[in-house]
């Protein structure tokens, strides 16, 4: 323990000093920018900014590209909730919530939740890495298959409470979902499958940016749109002091979710392979089914901003974890970082807490103080996001129009997936007028192939017994978990079924 | 701000110490660099070095994007390269499944002898590893007799059906005269956490893959698959030592897509060359037991791609292409 905080002293200091102190901020400042706009995410940003960093020290290197990384996770916010479209793929959940929030002229406030949230997110993930480091990279590899597996069941457990109360149009949603992450090649064999029409495009499968830009973007405009007739009128809102000190005052109304999503976050982030994305939608599930209004969710309930924005915050700390302790990089971004280390002549690995303590205290230390120069930055650039709904409608619709194309067609650089999208789009809005909750769909894209991969090597190395699955204390206890997480919205719904019944009685 | 200061001072400086340069084909947006294996794996870790090494040397006026796309074995990525046809801002590093995987997956419609060969970084070398923790397992001879008790229970990882590494499980089952279960993983860095978690009882991971677990005793190799012992591995015994005929090595080569303009070829193949030559490359050679003696490029690298194609053709059907794919 004591080793541990005079570590981390020297970790602080090292990070105030003035050039690591600057990059910190630089940092943040660039991730902000890439995590907000579509089509730019943290990946990107880091591959470009890379090269700035061989002009500076290693741990200096390091710092910048991890603020950046940190930026971009409360930049993806920002699109999310003023423009409806995820500026990053680890914001989708932040829409459901985040844009109702913004046409309710409460722009602010979601920002607001979504800037605290976060910020209490990176913290309490950055104090558990601190303290728990080797331990959790030791647990970590207790995770084999059926652990990763059982561990995707539990997500799919929390769609369920996603859907609202119509289970079998959400199983549709979710089965529809599973059927895109499907297509492209077998991912054990390596066979083509889903070909559709013979075409060699569908090969390379449907990316979940395409259809969640599609659905939220395209769909949500389309939505818009119709049920406006055109006569939208943005709700703009003045910052005033007055407003900023009323909004600090309801932070009790996300808190909980936030604590959730923070430390669901973090654990679902230390696994390799899962990183942020899943980690914030299983947490905007899990806080929807322990809210006691699930009901206003996805209709602007500011809990569902603070659970996933909490939970990318702590999970991209989180995904450190591996890349540092094992050298697996837990998402794209951190294989990305992970490549910096390997030319600043760093080898990530277990040895290299003890090899290199300069170097991975001094990035502990700037993640605390990159967190709080976030989250600073955030607030005082508020007033500046929601300019942008000051916009007249008319102006507005065409720029994200151009802005969902763009963000496509900048990811995959393909014409072919910019259709898709399009075309992803119109089903989304046909699919939100028959009712059927969307969400649920876009997280299956996420998941499935996760899922099914880890559930194919898990039968292949029980070669057959599905009883691997329960035999494993991990991933006994996430299937028992996952169960009491499906049949919750029914006992709750039988319960007040039943209290209705009484009462009209 | 200073950032945006650094890079206009060094794009000045490269404006005016280059003019001569500026007549020649270069890159006019970032090169998609792309990997056909998962994240920290070997191929990924020597495409990340040399991007790095790339920017840090300024060897590029664009930036070079490293991309994942391990899916089907390298087909996903064999796929993109073909359809890339005529592009001249793509390339890919490219594994030993760059032969295999469109040899067992014949409807793939991929031809790799049409590809651009621009330069061949290394020849990269197999170790067979097992867990500190199998006390039991202590040279090649206990491991056999290990595998053969335990059967079809005995758990291999690999990077995927039709990847080299399943190649090599599946002759050393024909030699030993044993069967297993292969599992595959997105990457040879999956393979390396999965085996030091004792999810897996074996692979024939890269050095690079495992050199941070061994270093740090967590794993221990049994035998090379090479000529002779490496430098990195010296008590290491080769298979051939113990009188198992198997000798196989992994391919690093750096390839474009068919049809790229002549000129591009050109730039590519000298930047390579350039990064081959590097000091930094070749400590990272010896570091990690690769063999870089050799910088083969254009014809020579189509002809020995040429000759993989066949070599691996008569190895698959030798072993049987069931035995690589488990079906």
């Amino acid at each position: 323990m004591e080793t541990i905080l005079v570590s981390l002293a020297g970790g602080l200091l090292q990070a105030f000093e003035p050039l690591n102190l600057f990059m910190i901020f630089a940092g943040c400042l660039a991730g902000l920018f890439v995590g907000c706009m579509p089509g730019l995410g943290s990946v990107n940003g880091v591959a470009i900014l890379l090269p700035v960093t061989f002009l500076v020290p290693p741990t200096a290197a390091i710092i910048f590209l991890a603020a950046l990384y940190y930026g971009a996770m409360y930049g993806g916010a920002i699109s999310s909730i003023t423009l409806g479209i995820p500026g990053a793929s680890t914001a989708v959940a932040t829409v459901f919530d985040g844009r109702p929030m913004a046409q309710q002229g409460k722009a602010d406030k979601a920002l607001m939740a979504a800037a605290i949230a976060s910020f209490i997110g990176g913290t309490v993930s950055i104090i558990l890495f601190t303290l728990f480091a080797p331990p959790l990279a030791a647990f970590a590899l207790k995770f084999g298959p059926q652990e990763e597996f059982a561990l995707m069941l539990l997500a799919f457990a929390t769609f369920i409470g996603l859907g609202g109360d119509d289970i079998p149009k959400t199983i549709f949603s979710i089965l529809l979902g599973l059927v895109m992450a499907a297509i492209g090649f077998d991912i054990i064999s390596g066979q083509p499958r889903m070909i559709f029409f013979d075409m060699v495009e569908f090969q390379r499968g449907i990316g979940f940016l395409v259809l969640a830009i599609g659905i939220y973007g395209i769909g949500e405009m389309l939505w818009t749109l119709e049920s406006t007739k055109g006569k939208v009128q943005m709700h703009s809102v003045n910052i005033t002091w007055a407003r900023m000190k009323e909004n600090f005052g309801q932070i009790k109304d996300y808190i909980n979710s936030t604590w959730v999503g923070s430390v669901l976050g973090f654990f679902v982030g230390t696994l390799p392979a899962a990183g942020a994305t899943p980690a914030s939608l299983m947490s905007y599930g899990l806080s929807k089914t322990f809210s006691k209004d699930p009901d206003s969710f996805g209709k602007g309930n500011v809990a569902g901003v603070a659970a996933p924005e909490a939970a990318n915050n702590a999970a991209s700390t989180g995904s450190m974890l591996p890349m540092i302790t094992l050298g697996i990089p837990g998402s794209p971004t951190t294989a990305i970082l992970l490549g910096g280390m390997i030319i600043w002549g760093l080898r990530p690995g277990p040895l290299l807490f003890t090899e290199s303590p300069d170097f991975v205290w001094g990035l502990i230390g700037s993640m605390y103080i990159a967190n709080v120069a976030t989250v600073l930055l955030n607030l005082a650039l508020i007033p500046v996001f929601i300019r942008v709904l000051a916009m007249p409608f008319t102006l507005l619709t065409p720029i994200i129009f151009m802005l969902c194309v763009l963000g496509v067609f900048a990811t995959t650089d393909r014409m072919f997936d910019t259709w898709i999208m399009l075309i992803l789009g119109v089903g989304g809005y046909l699919l939100r007028k028959l009712n059927y909750p969307v969400a649920p769909a876009v997280l299956a894209i996420v998941l499935g192939p996760l899922a099914e991969r880890s559930l194919r090597q898990s039968l292949i190395s029980s070669q057959g017994d599905v009883t691997t699955f329960i035999t494993r204390p991990i991933s006994l206890t996430c299937v028992i978990l996952a169960l009491l997480l499906i049949s919750y919205p029914l006992i709750q719904k039988f319960i007040r079924a039943r209290k209705a019944n009484e009462t009209a009685a | 701000m200073s950032i945006m200061k650094t890079l206009t001072v060094s794009a000045l400086a490269l404006a005016v110490s280059a003019p001569a340069a500026l007549a020649e084909w270069q890159p006019r947006k970032p090169v998609e660099f792309i990997i056909m294996a998962g994240t920290g794996g070997g191929a990924d870790q020597i495409a990340r070095l040399l991007q790095g090494l790339i920017e840090k040397k300024n060897l590029s006026p664009r930036p070079f994007i490293p991309i994942n796309k391990p899916g089907g074995s390298g087909a996903e990525a064999l796929r993109y390269l073909q359809d890339k046809a005529g592009d001249d801002h793509t390339v890919m590093m490219t594994l030993n499944s760059f032969y295999t995987t469109p040899i067992i997956q014949e409807d793939l419609g991929v031809d790799v002898t049409q590809f651009t060969p621009i330069g061949l970084m290394a020849m990269d070398t197999f170790l067979l590893w097992v867990n500190t923790d199998r006390d039991d397992i202590n040279d090649l001879d206990s491991y056999v007799a290990a595998v053969k008790g335990a059967g079809l229970d005995w758990k291999v990882g690999g990077t995927g059906s039709g990847q080299e590494d399943s190649v090599l499980t599946a002759m050393m089952e024909a030699a030993f005269d044993y069967e297993v279960t292969y599992i595959p993983f997105p990457g040879g860095g999956t393979v390396a956490k999965n085996l030091i978690g004792n999810q897996i009882d074996s692979t024939v991971n890269n050095p690079s893959e495992q050199m941070e677990f061994y270093r740090a005793g967590n794993s221990k190799p049994l035998v090379q698959f090479t000529g002779e012992r490496m430098e990195a591995f010296p008590d290491t015994p080769t298979a051939k030592e113990l009188g198992v005929d198997i000798e196989y090595y992994m391919q690093r080569s750096v390839n474009g897509p068919p049809g790229m303009s002549e000129e591009a070829v050109v730039w590519y193949t000298n930047l390579f060359q350039e990064l081959f030559n590097s000091q930094e490359w070749q400590d990272f050679c010896t570091s990690d037991g690769l063999t870089c003696d050799n910088f083969l490029n254009g014809a020579d690298l189509g002809e020995f791609h040429a000759t993989q194609v066949v070599a691996h053709k008569n190895l698959i059907e030798q072993v049987g292409a069931e035995a690589i794919t488990g079906e």
